[in-house]
């Protein structure tokens, strides 16, 4: 392997390193769990991005394959992250409505209503609809 | 025939592009079995997406994607700058609300995955009617510019590949 090649190698591994120890940086030193929340999502995608492409890199140089794993992971953490930060938040919506710990509201306050002036709800408080399936067998 | 065959071409396309990228070799066997799920999965699966939407597969696609790849690779700068060099006091967090124009709930999802993927802003809900998403937002100075910023940069090429 040319030096030139593994100068990039080890600045593309450090570039996302840097950046998974910033997010995690960050979920420990931001205030409340809504802003936490956006610490995680930079190590998935630019600190992740940075050692996968890392590693196609170094087993191009090495063996001479292309390999598209790491295509696959950045494509399924791609689908995934936002999943699992929009389930988090949804939980933090259930206590700030319910009170369970009002302290903890962070910066932002609590969560407006969609509509200002209707009677508009966010989905995840919504009511079950009594029509499904679901519902007709456990009423 | 070839309708009642291959209900969504699209997603059997996915399937066997994904499978010959997992095998990380194209042989014959690959592309065999991998047609075999590009079948056989979209028939089991059809009733999931009943009325699924129009996309086009064009240049506005590859155009979008690689817009959100360059605003995720700009947004990670500036919110590491933020996480090291910010006071938490004088974090400016918010909880945004925009309005939504796009209609089906495919498109609304890719809108609120880019706005999550994308660092700084994490969609939290979306309101019962779809007509509004929750968006927190980690630093911002002008709710409605950054509101306004969502909608030109992320929902307007949505609305044309959703068309």
């Amino acid at each position: 392997m040319s030096g030139i090649v593994e100068i990039v190698i080890a600045g593309l591994i450090l570039l996302g390193a840097a950046f998974v120890l910033i997010g995690s940086w960050g979920l420990v030193r931001l205030p409340s769990t809504m802003e936490r929340l956006h610490g995680p999502t930079k190590a998935t995608t630019l600190g992740l991005g940075g050692l996968l492409l890392a590693s196609v890199v170094f087993f191009q140089v090495r063996l001479g394959v292309w390999t598209a794993h790491e295509l696959l992971i950045s494509l399924f953490l791609f689908i995934t992250a936002p999943i699992s930060a929009n389930m988090i938040a949804k939980v933090h919506l259930h206590r700030a409505r319910t009170g369970d710990r009002p302290d903890h509201d962070g910066i932002a306050g609590p969560p407006p209503r969609p509509d200002p002036d209707g009677e508009g709800e966010w989905a995840t408080f919504e009511a079950p609809h009594t029509d499904t399936q679901a519902s007709i067998e456990n009423p | 025939m070839i309708k009642r065959l291959l209900p969504h071409p699209a997603l059997t396309a996915m399937l066997v592009v994904v499978w010959l990228l997992m095998a990380n070799s194209i042989t014959v066997g690959g592309i065999l079995l991998g047609l075999v799920f590009g079948i056989v999965l979209p028939k089991f699966t059809e009733p999931f997406w009943p009325d699924r939407p129009r996309v086009r597969f064009r240049g506005a696609l590859l155009g979008y994607v690689g817009l959100v790849l360059y605003d995720i690779v700009v947004a990670n700068f500036e919110v590491a700058r933020l996480i090291l060099f910010r006071r938490n006091r004088d974090l400016r967090s918010r909880w945004l609300v925009v309005p939504v124009a796009l209609s089906s709930p495919e498109a609304i999802t890719v809108l609120a995955a880019t706005i999550s993927l994308t660092p700084g802003t994490v969609s939290s809900d979306v309101s019962a009617d779809g007509r509004f998403l929750l968006v927190h937002a980690l630093d911002v100075a002008d709710a409605d510019a950054e509101i306004a910023r969502i909608k030109t940069r992320y929902e307007a090429p949505l609305l044309r590949i959703f068309a």
